[in-house]
Parts: C-alpha cells; sequence; structure tokens
C-alpha cells in the first residue's frame, strides 16, 4: 500500500496553481512527468486532488497517474519538510563511510532516512549519486552540496543550514 | 618559476576558477566574487577573472588555474584571495603554499602541466573540460567548436559520416561497447520520416560522474555531437535525457541549446543548410533502470520506465514507435573531435578492438581521486599507482571495481591487465560506463557484493520475477552472511541463483545485477567463508562481525573515548584502565578514531578475544614522550 497524504485539499485548493503549470503545456500524455515535476515543486509532493486533475488534464485515468508516481522515487505522495536532506549512498560513497553519515544524521535528527521530521523541519532521504564522488562521502541540502563529510561535520551543517 | 618582480598587474592574464559542482561545494562562487573585488580594488587592469566546469580533480577543489602561466593552485578558500591577487595577479609571483602536493613524493608542483594526474592522461572527451568557459559558446568556437558540424553539412553527405565514424572504430561509451557508426548506420536505413536522435546523460552508476562533468564543462561539445549524429541519421528532432539529480548540468546545457539555436547551429536550416534539427531536454525522475535504452524512451513518452523486449529494436521502432538512436554523453562528445581530426588519427590510439580513450572517475580509497581520460588498453596498475598516486594512508590494495552495479571486482592479479571492452569482460566484469572504485584492505568485499545488490534490488523495475525476486533472495543471503548468520551452502545457492538471474532476465539490469557476487565469489572467496565458517570479517568491517577493546598496557586513562561514546559504554575514571561493555556497544568505532594516536589504546577486533579487565582497573602503562604525535 502506498500511504497517501491526509491533506483533505480539494480541488478548489489546488485549481489555481495548477492552472499556472498547465498553462504551458498543450495536454499530451508526454507531458505527465514534467508536469508532476512542477506540482511536486510548487507543493512539495505531489496530493491526491492534484493528480486528479492532472488526470483530467491529460486525458488519463488516473491510475495511470498514480502509476507513473509510484515508480520514480522523486515523486512523493506525502508532503516533504522545509529542508531535504539527502546523504549519498553511491559507490565511491559507501566505500568511504556513507553509512556512518547516514547514521549520525538520523542520529541527530531523530529520524530514519525516508521521514520527515515532526515539526516538518527537515525530510532525510538517501541518494543513489551525486556526480560529486571525487569528495566522497557526500550530502546535500536543498541542493547545496558538500563534500568530505564526517560524522563530526554533521552537526556543523545542520547548524549551518538552520541559519539559512 | 616566475621572477617576483613585481608587474603591478599590468600582465595579462586570467585566473580560472573551477565552477564545477565538486569546487561550487568548496565555495568556489563565494572564491569567484571575492577574486573579483579585490582585483577591483587593486586595480589590476591585465588581469582576469573567469571560470570553467570541472578539471577532474574536485578531490583537490576548489582549484583554479593561471594562464597563461599554466599554475595550478590546490584546494583554494576565500582566505587565500588577497594573497592570490596581491602576490601572484599583482607581483608575478606564485603562492607556493596553495600548489597541489604529490601525493607520493610530497614535492610541491607549480604547473598544471607537470601535475602526474594530468599529464599521462590523452584528454580527448574532456579537452576543453576545464579549459574554457562553459556558458559562452564563444569560448567554444574559439577552440575550434563547431567546425566539425560545418564540415559534415558543407562538405560530407550522412554516408560519409557514418563511415567516418564506422573507420575510427568508436565504440559506445554508454557500457555495451556497440560500434557508435553501425548503430548510426541502422538508424538512418530505418524506413520511417520521423527519427529520433537521443542523448543518454542519466549516469545511473553510482559513482560515476564524467557525463555530468562533461555536460557542465563543456556542453557544447555534446551538442554539436549530437547534431553531427542526428544529420547522419536524418533526424529532425533530438531529446537530451538527464537525470534530475543535475540540476547544473542541467542548467548548462539548457543555456547551451540557447546559445547554440541563437548562432544558427540548431533550429531550422542549420548553417544555411537544409538541416534542421530541434532538441528538447527531458529531466530523468530517478529511477536507474531509465537508463537503459527501452525504459528510457518509455519515460521520455511519459509512462513507468520499464524495459520491454526486442526486437523490434529502438533502430527500427524506439521513440513513439519511430527509428530511434541513443547515445551516451561521451560518444556524442567524441564525434567533433573524430570529424575534425579524421578516423585515422583518432583510430591510432587505443587497442585492436577499442578504439580511442576512455574516461574514468577514479573514487574510492585512492589518493588522487577524479575523472581521468586514458588511451584503451592502459593497464590498471597505471591507472590506480602512477595516475591515482596509489592508496592512501599506506593501505594495501585490495580490489578495484569497475562497471558500477552490472560491473565486477577485480584482484590485484589482474592489475597488469590491459583496460578496454574484452579484457574486462573476460574478468567478469565490464567497462561500463566509467566508474572505477578503489578499494582497499578496510573494505570487506562481501558487504560490496551486498551494497550494489541492495542497490540493483531496489532499481529493479519488477517486469521479470528473477530480476525482482531473485535479486532479494540474494540480497537476503548477504545479509545473513555480513551479521555472521551464513550457511555453508550459502555460496552454492547465490552462484546458482546469480547463473539463474542472469539467464533468465529481460533487460541488462537483471542480466549483469549477479555480477558483483559472482566476481566476488570468484576472487574473495576466502572472504566469504571466513564470513560464514569462522564468524569473522577479514576486513573489519562487518559491525555485526568487530568488536573493540581497550588494551589495559596502553590505555592512559585520559577518558576521551568515554566522553565520546554514544552508546555510554565506556566505563573509567581518571588514571584508570577504561573498560567497553561489550554488550552495549554498538561498534560504532567512535572509540578508534578519538583515541589519541600517541596511546593507540583502543583496537578493533574480529572474532578473536582480547584479554580485558572487566572492570576499570589503575592504569600501569607509561606515558609516551610528549613530542610523539
Ligand atoms: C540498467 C541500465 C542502465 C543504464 N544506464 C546508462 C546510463 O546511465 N548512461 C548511458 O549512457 N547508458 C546507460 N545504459 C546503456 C544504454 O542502455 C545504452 O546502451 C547507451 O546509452 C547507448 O549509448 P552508446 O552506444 O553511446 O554507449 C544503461 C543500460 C542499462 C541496462
Ligand atoms: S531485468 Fe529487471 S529491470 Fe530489467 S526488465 Fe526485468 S525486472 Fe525490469
Ligand atoms: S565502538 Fe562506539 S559504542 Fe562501542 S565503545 Fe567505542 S565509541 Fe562506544
Ligand atoms: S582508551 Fe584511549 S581515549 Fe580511552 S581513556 Fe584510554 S587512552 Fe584515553
Ligand atoms: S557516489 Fe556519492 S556522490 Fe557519487
Ligand atoms: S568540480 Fe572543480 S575540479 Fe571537479
Amino acid at each position: 500500500m502506498i500511504p497517501l497524504a491526509k491533506d483533505n485539499l480539494t480541488k478548489a485548493d489546488v485549481q489555481d496553481k495548477l492552472k499556472g503549470i498547465f498553462s504551458h503545456y498543450k495536454g499530451n500524455q508526454e507531458e505527465l512527468i514534467p508536469i508532476l515535476q512542477e506540482t511536486q515543486e510548487n507543493f512539495r509532493y505531489l496530493p491526491a486532488a492534484a493528480m486528479r486533475e492532472i488526470a483530467d488534464f491529460l486525458h488519463m485515468p488516473e491510475s495511470t497517474i498514480f502509476g507513473v508516481s509510484t515508480f520514480y522515487a522523486q515523486f512523493k505522495l506525502t508532503p516533504l519538510g522545509k529542508k531535504i536532506i539527502r546523504v549519498c549512498r553511491g559507490t565511491a560513497c559507501h566505500v568511504r563511510g556513507a553509512a556512518k553519515v547516514l547514521a549520525e544524521m538520523e542520529k541527530q535528527l531523530g529520524i530514519k532516512a525516508g521521514q520527515t521530521t515532526d515539526d516538518m523541519e527537515y525530510t532525510l532521504e538517501t541518494v543513489a549519486c551525486i556526480g560529486a564522488c571525487a569528495l566522497a562521502p557526500t550530502m546535500t541540502i536543498d541542493g547545496e552540496t558538500y563534500g568530505k563529510m564526517t560524522t563530526k561535520k554533521v552537526a556543523e551543517v545542520l547548524g549551518d543550514s538552520s541559519k539559512a | 618559476m616566475t621572477a617576483a618582480k613585481p608587474d603591478n598587474g599590468n600582465k595579462q592574464r586570467t585566473i580560472f576558477i573551477c565552477q564545477g559542482t565538486g569546487c561550487i561545494s568548496g565555495k568556489s562562487l563565494e572564491i569567484t566574487e571575492a577574486l573579483k573585488k579585490a582585483v577591483a580594488e587593486h586595480g589590476l587592469p591585465g588581469v582576469k577573472v573567469d571560470f570553467t566546469g570541472c578539471h577532474g580533480f574536485c578531490e583537490q577543489g576548489p582549484v583554479a588555474i593561471v594562464e597563461p602561466e599554466g599554475i595550478f593552485y590546490a584546494c583554494v578558500s576565500v582566505a587565500d584571495v588577497p594573497e592570490i591577487v596581491e602576490s601572484h595577479l599583482r607581483d608575478g609571483k606564485p603562492v607556493e603554499r596553495l600548489f597541489y602536493k604529490d601525493p607520493v613524493s610530497d614535492e610541491a608542483i607549480p604547473y598544471h602541466k607537470d601535475i602526474k594526474f594530468y599529464n599521462m592522461q590523452q584528454r580527448i572527451i574532456l579537452r576543453n573540460c576545464g579549459r574554457l568557459n562553459p556558458e559562452r559558446i564563444e569560448d567554444y568556437i574559439a577552440t575550434g567548436g563547431y567546425e566539425s558540424l560545418k564540415k559534415c553539412l558543407k562538405e560530407m553527405t550522412p554516408e560519409q559520416v557514418i563511415e567516418e565514424v564506422k573507420r575510427s572504430g568508436l565504440r559506445g561509451r554508454g557500457g555495451a561497447g556497440f560500434p557508435t557508426g553501425m548503430k548510426w548506420e541502422f538508424c538512418r536505413n530505418a524506413p520511417g520520416d520521423q527519427k529520433y536522435m537521443i542523448c543518454n546523460a542519466d549516469e545511473g552508476d553510482p559513482g560515476a560522474f564524467m557525463d555530468r562533468s562533461t555536460m557542465e564543462g563543456d556542453p557544447h561539445t555534446v551538442l554539436e555531437g549530437m547534431t553531427i549524429a542526428a544529420y547522419a541519421m536524418g533526424s529532425s528532432e533530438g531529446y537530451i535525457y538527464i537525470r534530475a539529480e543535475y540540476p547544473l548540468a542541467v542548467k548548462r546545457v539548457r543555456l547551451a541549446l540557447k546559445q547554440s539555436e541563437e548562432k544558427g547551429f540548431l533550429g531550422d536550416n542549420i548553417m544555411g543548410s537544409d538541416f534542421s534539427l530541434h532538441i528538447h531536454v527531458k529531466e530523468g525522475a530517478g529511477a536507474f533502470v531509465c537508463g537503459e535504452e527501452t525504459a528510457l524512451m518509455a519515460s521520455i513518452e511519459g509512462k513507468r520506465g520499464m524495459p520491454r523486449s526486442r526486437p523490434p529494436f529502438p533502430a527500427t521502432s524506439g521513440l513513439w514507435g519511430k527509428p530511434s538512436n541513443i547515445n551516451n554523453v561521451k560518444s556524442l562528445a567524441t564525434v567533433p573531435v573524430i570529424i575534425a581530426k579524421g578516423a585515422d588519427w583518432y583510430a591510432s590510439t587505443g587497442t585492436e578492438k577499442s578504439k580511442g580513450t576512455c574516461v574514468f572517475a577514479l573514487t574510492g580509497k585512492i589518493a588522487n581521486s577524479g575523472l581521468i581520460e586514458v588511451p584503451m588498453g592502459i593497464p590498471l596498475r597505471k591507472i590506480i599507482y602512477e595516475i591515482g598516486g596509489g592508496i592512501p594512508g599506506s593501505k594495501k590494495f585490495k580490489a578495484v571495481q569497475t562497471g558500477g552495479p552490472s560491473g565486477g571486482c577485480l584482484p590485484e592479479s589482474y592489475l597488469d591487465q590491459p583496460v578496454d571492452y574484452e579484457s574486462l569482460a573476460a574478468a567478469g566484469s565490464m567497462m561500463g560506463s566509467g566508474g572505477m572504485v578503489v578499494m582497499d584492505e578496510e573494505t570487506c568485499m562481501v558487504d560490496i557484493a551486498r551494497y550494489f545488490l541492495s542497490f540493483t534490488q531496489a532499481e529493479s523495475c519488477g517486469k521479470c520475477v528473477p530480476c525482482r525476486i531473485g535479486t532479494k533472495q540474494m540480497l537476503d543471503i548477504l545479509e545473513r552472511i555480513c551479521r555472521g548468520e551464513g550457511q555453508p551452502e550459502d555460496i552454492d545457492l547465490l552462484q546458482q541463483l546469480g547463473e539463474n538471474i542472469k539467464a533468465g532476465s529481460l533487460c541488462q539490469l537483471g542480466q549483469t545485477a549477479p555480477n558483483p557476487v559472482l566476481t566476488t565469489l570468484r576472487y574473495f572467496r576466502d572472504e566469504y567463508e571466513a564470513h560464514i565458517n569462522e564468524k569473522r570479517c577479514p576486513a573489519l568491517s562487518c559491525v555485526k562481525l568487530i568488536s573493540f577493546y581497550i588494551l589495559p598496557d596502553k590505555c592512559q586513562g585520559c577518558g576521551i573515548c568515554l566522553r565520546n561514546c554514544p552508546a555510554e559504554c565506556i566505563a573509567g575514571d581518571k588514571r584508570m584502565v577504561h573498560v567497553i561493555d561489550q554488550e552495549k556497544c554498538v561498534r560504532c568505532g567512535t572509540c578508534l578514531e578519538v583515541c589519541p594516536e600517541r596511546f593507540g589504546a583502543v583496537v578493533k577486533v574480529s572474532a578473536e578475544k582480547v584479554d580485558v579487565p572487566d572492570e576499570p582497573i589503575p592504569v600501569t602503562a607509561e606515558k609516551p614522550a610528549a613530542s610523539a604525535t
């Protein structure tokens, strides 16, 4: 079962933002993934109500929209925290101790990878590689890359980001 | 070296700061700003501050090069800016303390051209990376960029272009190594008006970043190669499929597309010819399997990215059922050079069956980590010990992994093998897209096999049973072995499962997923046996199989470990030998890290009992000399 957000958002709540998004698409099936990407950028996840509207716009069954959104790791069906932390678990990072960095991050945030803190501040994820492998182990916070991570640097990096 | 005579900054100099992803994480954007400000404040008329993409030496980042001297600075920080500006850019005296230090000889090396990491490389694909500003098309044009496209459009027929690429011997750099010219020919000869040219920039191998660096550092090369390919095949629509995890590459490619269109190198009637090409960027959404050709096309179509069986091959029925061709970023980046310098020139590098150069992302336990481009056929040893500078910390080499999750781990006995498609495949690994991860004695090969399986298992699209369920079974077994719960029959079981998955899967994800396990079984069987039979991890890496002890004859009772232990499981007091409660210890290794090196009182062992007291006892060890560190 894929857990859906209990957000109670209705058509009316999502319509305005979606209108803006739909305005630069033609309504073809090939536009589904870019539309989902833009929708997620706007809502920070994919609300069920929005997916119903996307299905209408593209004249596709809702089940197809769900099928696609659950296939790709990028799409989230529940709200994400304000800041998204991604700890790299690629090979180069693994060999240089990514597991320890992840464990320390989990400890400091009090959540496991894939979860969001109760105050909705942070979502912790893992990523397969961000392409900065020579600086392994790496992580990102909201797209900003941090290299040569150590367990000690975890607190520092978190402190940095809470000031930002 | 340059004389220290002040030239008041009148001398023409350009300092290029690297703005690749790696160096940006080291604050190279701030360094660029600080340099600009300082140069302005000092009023240095001859000095320009510019930036480039990745130099490939991200580990030493942020890096900068001062031209025309070719002085290379490593690990630059904002604090170094005043000295660089005053001493070098104004007075002409390079800042020695920022020179790169050779990891073997410890010698400081001022010039870029003298650094072994670079001067043993042969850069064709990466020829411009780190050498020009990737956000200015003029820089690319100044190096002869888009001349090859012009030559193709004005002087060559599509057939001649295909012939030239075929003759060059270029093989796909995306992994499989299929001859590029032949792929183009299939697509050209396939019936149909609409054909699609697709650039595979999904770079899924976790531990590889050359496609990223190429797009960030020299996006126009990729566009030029792609346009030539489209011309050869007769395609008027193109797609670049880029990983969403690469935001900077997406940005630079989009910018390059815009500039190229403005110059008339893309769009309708390119360079006044009757050839037209429109290129669209598609961002992936985080699925490794989308690197596979048919899955990638499904993804562009807006569907779940699941591979389908072939035939029909993409060359006859690909994107929207039309003839399509997919090439990797590096394959395309090579094309303009082949056209410019000729097939014979290109084919003169490399081995009989593998021509040209290959790019590797050299990472892991290696002194010089970064991107390297070397001629095909170079021995692994040369890559690791000469270009890579060997294993840091005088540790022992154990294995090198190539081919990412589809590849294998090769032991020391393969170090003198040439690197090319055939030799790597014969050894049970593969060329792949170019990840090369070096492992030392502290890397556990069972854990590495487990790691790759956990990756492929999570990325399996689920279409075929052997791949979906078989990899899960293999992963379960490997996890069990790493926990010390392996059974003697597990080794045979892994072997069988692996062979069945290879035989019974539809796409190469499943067909190659067992490779990391099969190669480690082949070359490092003793490590599996130690885990299973002795519950011992020879690399001292598998957490469930190791323990930490404090040696009573070394401990000084300083209390550092006690204060840092996250599990609060160390007992001790001032001048008392500290003791670890083995039941509560989570084996994080912090105590070993923090115990001062001159005491060296903490040891890590596997399947070994160390004689230690049950409770803290008074310290008896003599204090080591204070000068020692
Ligand atoms: C699971 C899987 C992942 C792949 N990932 C990539 C990739 O990230 N980049 C790439 O260029 N090729 C990848 N390939 C290989 C492509 O399917 C294809 O062979 C290649 O892009 C063809 O280009 P080339 O002939 O220029 O090498 C992958 C293949 C498989 C089966
Ligand atoms: S082999 Fe694996 S990834 Fe490939 S189609 Fe089958 S299930 Fe999907
Ligand atoms: S390994 Fe970690 S948990 Fe165990 S004693 Fe050392 S610091 Fe404490
Ligand atoms: S084990 Fe090391 S860090 Fe801990 S008390 Fe003894 S000397 Fe100090
Ligand atoms: S493996 Fe971590 S950044 Fe590539
Ligand atoms: S990002 Fe600067 S050298 Fe790679």
